[in-house]
């Protein structure tokens, strides 16, 4: 079985001359089908900008980026559109809904893109795991916020995409609410088999994960398969270190 | 502060680059309209006093009858033979000049020669005096023999030598042309007007039908004022004597006040095309407000006063309307002077070059300056109501409650329908307009509570698709914004509704009139000839009779008098009982029977009553006294005054201008109509016609009309377009990250360019729809206070109206290409990146 989604040396490189700031190099990743993917790193490393390359927001700089059987390097804007239209789903820190309509016709809204209808189980199924059955007609200024990322994830999730990308999706959210998001995450994974990978830099959120990747300067420097939150905040500990006596080599040069 | 003020200012450029230009459009229509104005007028005042250089001093009667500019010409009133030898004896050189409008040159290809307004004079040859120059040929010594100028003779395509017909009081007469004229500086003509010059005798035949002149002109070698003086003394008050220079001055000034009305016309859109840019200035400044609602509660926070805020906004508006107003002018000045130029190529006047007037330089600033700052007051009061704590809240619209702005709505829109109702009764044209503009007012306050249903209501034609729906819902998003964007396309609009409506009424009103009453199955008319009323030849009218088919022919003579000192029409029937028949008058009292010597039948609109008499000075100045027999229902077909055949010899051109026909009912009307056209070839501007081809004809003028307005409303529109552009714009930028968002997840560019196409369609839509109510109220309130002047029914112009409505959806499609295209280009990752 192939993997979710694969990078395959993947470079990004932004401006040029003086002004040029490389975020990825050289990334090698497989995102494992039914498996929830955490990636992680200090600000800068690229974890966000390989994220987006994955999802194909953006495109890459050399390297070869594929969504399923999807050769998503190459493609023109109808074929990326297509590709997140029928295979990649979303979630953002924030501005994840319309404000104009309702949390039913925001989870609904993908689907009503690409003009296919919802699968009535599997709607009601994802309705109920979220837990939103008394507030979908409400609109978006009407919730909370940790309602409004529920509505987020049962919208990822109600087309059945190939990987669902979240970005810092609790990073809004109070502790428990956040809780209930990732908690929801991980069941979508271990009951429904949906693939997911989550760019997080925290600790606590990252053990939600089946396996989490750690990015420092643009390069996948480490990972760990079901972690628990101290596994993750001892690597990333022992990652700083790294990076200060990286730091004090460069100063010494 | 103010240095804050300007930076801000320039940070958001584009935005007020678009209200900008709409002060800059509306201030280049004032300034261009008087930049245009004074340069044609400047042009005719040198043409009247070229014309008079050569003249001392210029003698003329009192007009025979007095018309104010807005009723019609006045007949100008004649000297005679005997007046002539009386300036002869004071001045010996006087000449008698003839010189009337109407003398009409039947071309090389057998049509006449026509214009579109300037006269074609007819007068007399009186040598190579007053800047006259014989081009070629010689003058015309008999009868038979004329002279052209030359720009006449090129037109009709005649050279010396040629055999031209010409048609005047009289039918169709041949003359030989046995010189071509033109003026000093090498002209070909005196500014678009034609002249064809006879000889004395033939030219007061033709022209005034009565032995005399139009104008004296005398040159002495005294002072013209001298001669002026001495001429005045000598002759009494019943002429006019002026020197040159004050003919020329009363020529232009007379001329002046044509000008004057076309000036402010183009001056009353200029004002719309203003009034419907303040929309777009209000709207955009409130935005703007609303969208730097941080930056100016951080500057309340940082201590700055509320007059300080309101400053603010207000110095951003004057540097607006300073910069939109030069560039207006400039702009203004260069329309105006195409324009002109334009005009003096088409009527071949001398242009007189192009100034700036004063009044196109005061006008300008004043107007761009005012309706800026009155425009963004509103929104600067806004602004200064910013609380300081608004800095640290999240930035969210807050829904505040349309009550207020409902009610107040409510108030202006029945103020202004009253001030209409008031101004109709009272034919006050000021308040009439005060009542529309203020209708204006108050349907926009009133449209952003009616935005809400009637945008949902629109948007459900769009719902079938997710992007069609997506724009619905945005259009509804802010009722304010939306409103006061579709208001500003409402005025256009509903003032061309308006008129059209009551155009429609009027001439449905007409043609329902005609169809019941009118029975003449023929009518022999005139075709529109500026200046002259076509006729034919009364010796026709027993050869006419003898049509076979033709039951009754009733010719009619008309021309102006002036009744107990007041303008009017005269007309006379051949056979006034037939006509009566024919046209279904009824009779209020005495009888309609053929007028004779000294009795007059008149409509009873006219306040006389039976047995009255009544003094009429004929248009060639004769006196006399009438007795009024009997009196009929006035009818928009027939009325005014019915003389008997005495009246003919007050009339200036003594022939038939008008005839009903009425045809047996087993006549062949096709035959009859072409036997009748084979006799009418020497007066060929004579038509014959059925009824709905005279009635066509007569409501002909309303298309044109009609289409004019829609024109001069063109501006007003455009800057209507450029708010819609301006408001979507503006949500474009405002929604950058939903935009990003939907892209997201899988919205295309096309969806993306469709969404936004909505919603702008469903504003425009709107808008229009509400124009047409608007447009309708106000039409049908004209229609109903006009009810005495017979119109009788309201009608409602669908295929206009329905046409207006796709303007208004075509307008909003064109006012999305570009925030559409801006909108598919969202890059998704900027969009929703939050770091």
């Amino acid at each position: 079985m192939s993997a979710a989604a694969r990078a395959v040396d993947v470079w990004k490189v932004y401006g040029s001359g003086e002004a040029q700031v490389i975020a990825l190099r050289g990334v090698n990743l497989e995102v494992e089908r039914g498996k929830f993917t955490a990636i992680m790193g200090p600000s800068g490393s690229g974890k966000s900008t390989l994220m987006h390359c994955l999802a194909g927001l953006d495109s890459v700089t050399r390297g070869e980026v594929a969504v399923g059987d999807t050769r998503v390097t190459g493609l023109s804007d109808a074929g990326l559109t297509r590709l997140r239209r029928e295979k990649v789903g979303f979630i953002f820190q924030q501005f994840n809904l319309l404000p104009t309509l309702t949390a039913e016709e925001n989870i609904t809204l993908p689907l009503a893109i690409s003009g296919r209808k919802p699968d009535k189980a599997w709607y009601d199924t994802v309705i109920q795991t979220v837990g939103l059955g008394d507030r979908l007609g409400h609109r978006p200024s009407q919730l909370s916020g940790g309602q409004q990322q529920r509505v987020a994830c049962a919208r990822a999730l109600v087309s059945r995409p190939e990987v669902i990308f979240a970005d810092e999706p609790t990073g809004n959210l109070d502790s428990r609410s956040g809780a209930d998001i990732l908690g929801f995450l991980r069941r979508s994974v271990s009951e429904f088999g949906q693939t997911i990978v989550m760019v997080t830099h925290d600790a606590n959120a990252a053990s939600y994960a089946d396996r989490v990747i750690f990015l420092a300067d643009g390069r996948i420097v480490d990972e760990i398969e079901n972690p628990t939150a101290e596994a993750v905040l001892d690597k990333i500990k022992s990652l700083d270190t790294l990076a200060v006596s990286e730091d004090r080599v460069e100063v010494a040069e | 502060m103010l240095r804050a003020t300007l930076k801000s200012l320039l940070a958001r450029k584009v935005r007020l680059v678009l209200s900008g230009l709409a002060v800059l459009l509306g201030v280049m229509f004032v300034s261009g309209s008087f930049v245009l104005t004074d340069a044609i007028g400047r042009s005719f005042d040198n043409m009247f006093s070229s014309a008079l250089a050569e003249t001392d001093v210029l003698v003329t009667a009192k007009p025979a009858i007095e018309v104010s500019e807005m009723e019609g010409e006045p007949v100008p009133g004649l000297l005679t033979a005997a007046d002539l030898r009386r300036v002869q004896e004071i001045a010996p050189s006087a000449i008698g000049e003839i010189s009337v409008d109407g003398a009409r040159v039947i071309g090389s290809d057998g049509k006449v020669v026509t214009t579109y307004g300037p006269p074609r004079m007819g007068g007399n040859w009186t040598g190579e005096v007053g800047g006259l120059r014989l081009h070629e040929g010689v003058a015309p010594q008999k009868a038979d023999e004329i002279v052209v100028n030359a720009a006449l003779a090129k037109k009709a395509g005649i050279k010396v030598g040629d055999q031209v017909g010409v048609l005047t009081t009289k039918p169709k007469q041949t003359f030989k042309l046995v010189g071509i004229f033109g003026y000093e500086g090498g002209l070909d003509s005196r500014g678009p007007v034609d002249e064809v010059r006879f000889t004395d005798a033939v030219a007061q035949e033709l022209m005034l039908g009565a032995e005399g002149y139009t104008s004296i002109t005398v040159n002495s070698d005294k002072s013209p004022a001298a001669l002026r003086d001495e001429l005045k003394a000598g002759l009494g008050d019943r002429y006019v004597v002026q020197t040159g220079e004050e003919a020329a001055a009363a020529m232009a000034n007379s001329f002046k006040a044509v000008l004057d009305v076309m000036n402010k016309i183009l001056l009353g859109f200029a004002g719309v095309a203003l009034f419907v840019g303040t929309f777009l200035i209000l709207n955009t400044f409130s935005i703007i407000v609303a969208q730097r609602t941080k930056e100016l509660a951080l500057a309340r926070a940082l201590g700055a006063g509320r007059g300080q805020m309101i400053g603010s906004v207000l110095v951003e508006a004057v540097v607006i309307g300073l910069v939109a107003s030069v560039l207006g002018l400039a702009a203004g000045v260069g329309v105006g002077a195409l324009l002109a130029a334009y005009f003096a190529n088409f009527t071949s006047l001398q242009l007189a070059g192009i100034a700036v007037p004063a009044a196109a330089v005061i006008s300008a600033f004043t107007v761009g300056i005012v309706i800026t700052v009155i425009a963004a007051l509103l929104p600067a009061v806004r602004a200064s109501r910013v609380p300081p704590v608004a800095a640290l809240q999240e930035v969210a619209t807050p829904d505040r409650p349309l009550t207020k702005l409902t009610a107040a709505g409510a108030i202006v829109t029945a103020a202004g329908g009253g001030a209409i109702a008031y101004g109709l009764r009272q034919q006050s044209l000021w308040f009439l307009m005060g009542g529309v503009l203020a209708a204006f007012v108050g349907v926009a306050l009133l449209s952003p509570f009616v935005a809400r249903p009637a945008v949902a209501m629109l948007g459900r034609l769009f719902s079938w698709s997710v992007p069609g729906k997506l724009g619905r819902l945005n259009s509804g998003r802010n009722p304010r914004r939306t409103a006061i964007t579709a208001a500003a396309l409402m005025v256009g609009i509903a003032l061309v509704t308006g008129v059209n409506t009551i155009m429609t009424s009027a001439e449905r009103s007409m043609r329902g009139d005609v169809a019941a009453t009118f029975k003449a199955d023929l009518v022999i008319s005139g075709q529109e000839s500026p200046g002259v009323q076509p006729t034919f030849d009364p010796v026709l009218l027993p050869r006419m009779q003898q049509v076979s088919g033709v039951d009754s022919v009733v010719a009619t003579y008309a021309d102006q008098i002036a009744v107990n000192g007041k303008p009017a029409y005269a007309q006379v029937q051949t056979d006034l009982p037939t006509v009566a028949r024919l046209v279904s008058a009824t009779t209020v009292a005495g009888t309609i029977a053929q007028p004779g010597p000294g009795e007059v039948v008149v409509d009873d609109n006219r306040g006389h009553a039976l047995g009255d008499t009544v003094t009429v000075r004929s248009a060639k100045g004769t006196e006399k006294t009438y007795r009024v027999i009997g009196i009929f229902a006035d009818t928009n077909l027939f009325g005014g005054y019915q003389f008997g055949a005495d009246a003919i010899e007050g009339m200036r051109g003594g022939q038939p201008t008008f005839a009903y026909v009425d045809l047996a009912d087993s006549a062949d009307p096709a035959a009859a109509r072409t036997a009748l056209e084979g006799l009418l070839a020497d007066s060929p501007e004579m038509r014959v016609q059925n009824q709905k081809e005279y009635i066509d004809n007569q409501t002909g003028e309303v298309a044109q009309f009609l289409l004019m307005v829609q024109v001069l409303l063109g501006l007003a529109m455009l800057i209507a377009v450029l708010g819609v552009v301006n408001t979507l714009a503006l949500s474009v930028l405002e929604r950058t990250r939903e935009i990003g968002l939907l892209r997201a997840i899988g919205l295309g560019r096309m969806a993306t360019m469709r969404m936004i196409t909505v919603e702008a369609v469903v504003i425009t839509v709107f808008g229009a729809l509400l124009g047409l109510a608007v447009g309708v109220g106000l039409g049908s309130a004209v229609v109903e206070g006009l009810a005495d002047e017979g119109l009788k029914e309201l009608v409602l112009p669908w295929q206009q109206m329905g046409l207006y409505l796709g303007v208004g959806a075509v307008v909003g499609v064109l006012a999305a290409i570009l925030p559409a295209i801006r909108a598919a280009r969202t890059n998704v990752l900027g969009a929703i990146a939050y770091e």
